[in-house]
């Protein structure tokens, strides 16, 4: 790896920190990039499915996800973690994407991870190959290609301290607030830095300077280095080393910071936890002086840094290693942004012609282009093109359960309705809410419940047992008449349809297990209809390549409801127009149809 | 700071307390008491379980973090002769010693407080080894000597025996590491005995998340029998929330001869305890010249480096930097104005011996996301309520900040100290971050 970064590079954000995500988006939008920089964020207690953030003007939605390795699933090429949790799970966070594998850097914000589990992640990390960047960071950044939350601050400041854009500049500091500092100055007094990353102020952290260095000598953008140390450890002194050996043969620039502490014996702590001198060697002045003799260009102290930055830069810049770096266009972030209040995924009118999910209206609505109302069902409700068998079992199942006579509680109700002056979408309405756990519901019910049995691999018996324990009657077995001997021909419609057309059945073929075990102890006790469509929808999808999980919240959103909702208003409006043409007059049921067994009230 | 030294008291304590589940097959009596005066000590003699210190004759020593006891004579072990410390000696000799200050080798001063009571133990030196582990790099590193005492560090390269152990090392290659290390002049008898402990000292210092732990000497008696009579330790206390209930409520005293944290400094940390922010301060000179009030961790390092290489460069000396300190993190306008009037505080308390102004540098990089005109804010409302102060002690304030809403800031803050008739400078990110520094002390 000669680039940390690159322009194509993906990150999954661990936490929904949004500011920290927004900065990102903003970095991504001002330098063009074409794609946001973060794919996916994992926020394991969050129930909602995305987050919405600024994407210049416009919006975007970043999908959540309750663990890593789900986003990693959807977002394979992501291969940047951002671990953003705290000090107690960052750890773990870390470990379970070192296990995970595909990711090629892992950033840790937290300060303070116990020392021994921060060893551990960093030797893990370490052998899977994976640079870590942390703990105790505020990251890293290829300026031009891809920030880390809200490493160089505000998109005002990044563009004033040319972060941008690709410098010349390799940059590696322990601290995280004098990152962006050294960014400004390398602005001011050269022209700005092409990687950078802050190491992280914990005694213990993944990559440390010669890391960082030795991959930044690879990379052809960085010229020189400049490495902001602190006083404490011996980090210095593998680069010396480096140099000394030649794997480094670009010029450095380095100071240490933390000169003060010379003049305190013990118990004053400046600077960060790694920052402890605990011999000679390790007070910065040693360091200095050290990197001053192995020929690293080190100031007289941090105030003179800038002009030894602009000095070293101005020689390079002489003798052809760096040329004039052209400004690119950038795109300029709206001061002023609101939030849409509404989301909107499956059509839209603003252009020429509507669309859905896609497909102007006139390229699915005439019978010429060969689409019917299950291929409209499969792009406004799923977002997708299912293929034919799949549309016409939709249109099939629309069809079949269109009406049941008038006696039903829907129709009844709408007809009532109807009865009583109303219009026909007033008295559709009566009829829908009719609809729930007790009519239509079995579709949903028997869908769940066989699913349940199928995914917990319940033998028929087990199954039985199961529903008697929970006291709840099978949904979708039993019918008022029909029996195996005289089976409902409706049901035998759809079955040989599966058969025929669907890759595969095995719910359908589950369930028919069952109601052998069913009908054996009575004989109406069968699949009916609305079992049998609850079940074969479940197929439908399985063969479709849908998830367990994503059929499982088909299920609980009501989606099989919908389509009984769909194919029964047909009915219900027939039997408001009927009601309409016949001019039939109010209704009022017969009082000695009723029960009436009123007490007189106690006093209490 | 990470690593947090603890009494040798409460180091013993954690050993026996889970000594059953490191060295079962080695036994440890924890004859130990930690006492603050020689009535504490009497009144302990009284408790059931500590009949032991009427009964045996006594070591005393001050636990108090520093080591080299011995060698600064402040182990009390015998009257006439070795051996012979009864309680009542102990009781008076803790009760001299806590009566006037001391004064150690390494030049440390101090008055001493907590004193270890213990048995005296007979044993001869060949009974004497020596344990202890830390990291070093990124392994930890187990220490074995043949000779305990506090001759170890004399001739450590020839008589101590060191094994690396990588984080990932595995126990069995670990305990054939350590098998293969054990001295060569421990006498064969006592091999295996101190092979089989140095294997449970390691992992003890491992899983308790110890940073440092040595016991020199550790005395191997008959019968199994241990004594610890020497124990440093340092505890990782990042680790806390884990070991919440196996280390219990452990102290982490401040070093010998440190002074105690003046009120402000006690102040400030409780605010940093409650807040999301972080808000530290150390006074290092009360009478000093220079005041800092710093944001960020890494531009308070610079601006004290930078501070003590102008004062001296330009008459002055490091006593001229009064304090150190950071404010950071987004604290809110509530926790920067408490900061800010501490410091005016502490400034405006004595005139600068030599009669020179004061001066307050306001300093910080460029904030990556604290809002700079938020915090200023809590600044200004400090300014408002100490201007006469301020003026007073003549103080020359110097600005230089970057960040969110910085131009915001810096204009507030000029114009608030405008206002109030106070010499103010103020410097964004086209000046150098602790430009202000050299302006301030070349004057």
């Amino acid at each position: 790896m000669e680039k940390l970064y690159t322009r194509d590079t993906q990150a999954i954000f661990w936490n929904n920190n949004k500011t920290a995500i927004q900065r990102m988006l903003d970095y991504d939008y001002t330098i063009k990039r074409d794609t946001p920089s973060v794919a996916a964020i994992v926020a394991p207690t969050s129930g909602n499915k995305f987050e919405k953030f600024f994407w210049g003007p416009d919006e975007i939605m970043v999908p959540l996800f309750k663990s890593t390795a789900d986003a990693k699933k959807e977002h394979p090429n992501a291969d940047v973690l951002l671990n953003f949790a705290s000090f107690r799970t960052a750890y773990d966070v870390t470990m379970e994407a070192v296990e995970l594998g595909g990711f090629s850097s892992i950033m840790v914000t937290a300060e303070g991870i116990p020392e021994r589990l921060a060893r551990k992640m960093n030797n893990a990390a370490r052998k899977a190959g994976v640079t870590v960047i942390g703990p105790a960071t505020v990251g890293a950044i290829a300026p031009g290609a891809f920030k880390i939350a809200n490493i160089g601050g505000t998109i005002e400041n990044i563009v004033n301290s040319k972060l941008h854009r690709a410098g010349s500049c390799g940059l590696v500091t322990r601290s995280g607030g004098l990152f962006n500092e050294l960014s400004n100055i390398i602005a001011i007094n050269a022209d700005g830095i092409a990687e950078g990353v802050a190491i992280g102020g914990d005694r213990f952290v993944g990559s440390v300077f010669i890391d960082n260095m030795l991959r930044m000598e690879k990379n052809p953008d960085v010229k020189y280095m400049v490495l902001l140390g602190e006083v404490g450890g011996t980090e210095e002194y593998k680069v010396i080393d480096a140099i000394k050996d030649g794997r480094i043969t670009k010029p450095v620039i380095a100071w240490c910071i933390g000169t003060i502490a010379k003049h305190f014996s013990s118990g004053v702590q400046f600077g960060h936890a790694g920052a402890s001198a605990n011999a000679d060697a390790e007070t910065a002045a040693a360091k200095n002086k050290a990197m001053a003799e192995a020929g690293i260009h080190v100031p007289e102290s941090f105030n003179d840094l800038p002009a030894t930055i602009n000095k070293v830069y101005e020689e390079l810049r002489a003798n052809g290693t760096i040329s004039e770096i052209p400004e690119p266009d950038m795109n300029v972030v709206p001061k002023v942004r609101r939030p849409k209040q509404f989301i909107c995924t499956i059509s839209d009118d603003r252009g020429d012609e509507a669309t859905y999910a896609g497909f102007p209206i006139s390229s699915v609505a005439t019978p010429d282009t060969g689409k019917g109302i299950g291929d409209v069902i499969s792009l406004l409700w799923f977002k997708k093109q299912y293929p034919e068998w799949a549309t016409q079992f939709i249109e099939t199942v629309i069809k079949t359960v269109a009406d049941h006579g008038p006696a039903v509680s829907g129709a009844h109700n709408a007809k009532v309705t109807a009865r009583a002056g109303k219009s026909v979408v007033e008295a559709l309405v009566t009829g829908l809410l009719t609809i729930g756990p007790r009519f239509g519901g079995a579709i949903d019910g028997a869908a769940e419940h066989f699913k349940y049995a199928d995914d917990n691999n319940l033998t028929p018996a087990e199954f039985l047992a199961h529903m008697k324990k929970a006291g709840i009657p099978i949904p979708g077995i039993g019918h008022r008449i029909k029996s195996l001997k005289n089976p409902d021909l409706r049901v035998e419609g759809l079955k040989k349809f599966a058969k025929e057309y669907f890759p595969a059945t095995p719910l359908l073929d589950y369930a028919l297990t069952v109601e052998q075990l069913t009908t054996s102890k009575k004989e109406n006790l069968i699949l009916n209809v609305d079992g049998t469509i609850g079940i074969l929808m479940v197929d439908m999808w399985r063969a479709l390549g849908y998830t367990e999980n994503e059929i499982d919240e088909f299920i609980s959103s009501g989606t099989l409801n919908s389509f009984f909702i769909v194919g029964r208003s047909i009915g219900f409006i027939g039997h408001i127009l009927d009601e309409k043409r016949l001019a039939m007059p109010m209704y009022r049921h017969p009082m000695d149809d009723i029960l009436y067994d009123v007490q007189v009230a106690e006093k209490i | 700071m990470a690593q947090k030294a603890i009494r040798e008291y409460d180091g013993k304590a954690l050993f026996s307390k889970q000594w059953e589940n490191y060295f079962s097959g080695f036994h440890y009596g924890f004859k130990s008491v930690l006492v603050t005066s020689g009535a504490e000590l009497l009144a302990k003699a009284e408790e059931h379980g500590f009949e032991w210190l009427k009964q045996e004759p006594l070591v005393a020593k001050p636990d108090m973090l520093f080591g080299k006891r011995g060698k600064n004579d402040l182990v009390l072990f015998k009257d006439k002769k070795p051996g012979d410390v009864s309680l009542e000696v102990a009781a008076k000799w803790i009760d001299e010693k806590t009566s006037h200050t001391t004064t150690l080798l390494s030049g440390q001063h101090g008055t001493l407080t907590h004193f270890i009571v213990e048995p005296f133990t007979p044993h001869s030196q060949e009974q004497e080894y020596y344990i202890s582990a830390t990291c070093v790099g990124e392994d930890d590193v187990l220490y074995m000597s043949a000779e305990g005492g506090m001759e170890v560090e004399e001739g450590w390269d020839e008589k101590v025996n060191e094994v690396v152990i990588p984080i990932d090392m595995t126990d069995i290659e670990m305990e054939h590491a350590v098998k293969a290390n054990v001295p060569a002049d421990i006498p064969a008898a006592d091999k295996e005995k101190f092979t089989s402990f140095a294997i449970a000292f390691f992992k003890f210092y491992r899983d308790m998340n110890f940073a440092y732990l040595e016991i020199n000497p550790i005395v191997m008696l008959d019968n199994n029998e241990m004594a610890i009579l020497d124990l440093v330790a340092r505890l990782d206390d990042t680790a806390g929330f884990l070991m919440k209930d196996v280390w219990g409520d452990i102290e982490y005293p401040t070093a010998f001869g440190m002074e105690d944290q003046s009120p402000e400094e006690k102040a400030i940390a409780e605010a940093d305890s409650k807040s999301g922010a972080s808000l530290k301060l150390t006074i290092l000179n009360p009478m000093g010249r220079v005041w800092t009030m710093v944001a960020g961790g890494g531009a308070s390092v610079v601006y004290a480096d930078t501070i003590a290489d102008f004062a001296e460069a330009n008459g002055g000396s490091i006593a001229d930097l009064a304090n150190y300190g950071e404010y950071s993190g987004g604290p809110t306008t509530g926790e920067t104005k408490f900061y800010a009037d501490t410091i005016i505080d502490l400034m405006t308390r004595h005139k600068d011996p030599h009669g020179r102004d004061k001066i307050m540098i306001i300093g910080g990089a460029i904030a990556n996301f604290t809002d700079v005109a938020k915090t200023f804010t809590g600044i200004i409302q400090s300014f408002e309520e100490n201007a006469e102060k301020i003026k007073e002690h003549n103080t020359k304030i110097y600005v230089r900040r970057g960040g969110p809403n910085y131009e915001k800031g810096l204009k507030d803050i000029k114009e608030a100290a405008d206002r109030l008739g106070l010499y103010i400078e103020v410097y964004g990110p086209e000046t150098h971050v602790t430009d202000i520094v050299r302006m301030a002390l070349e004057k």
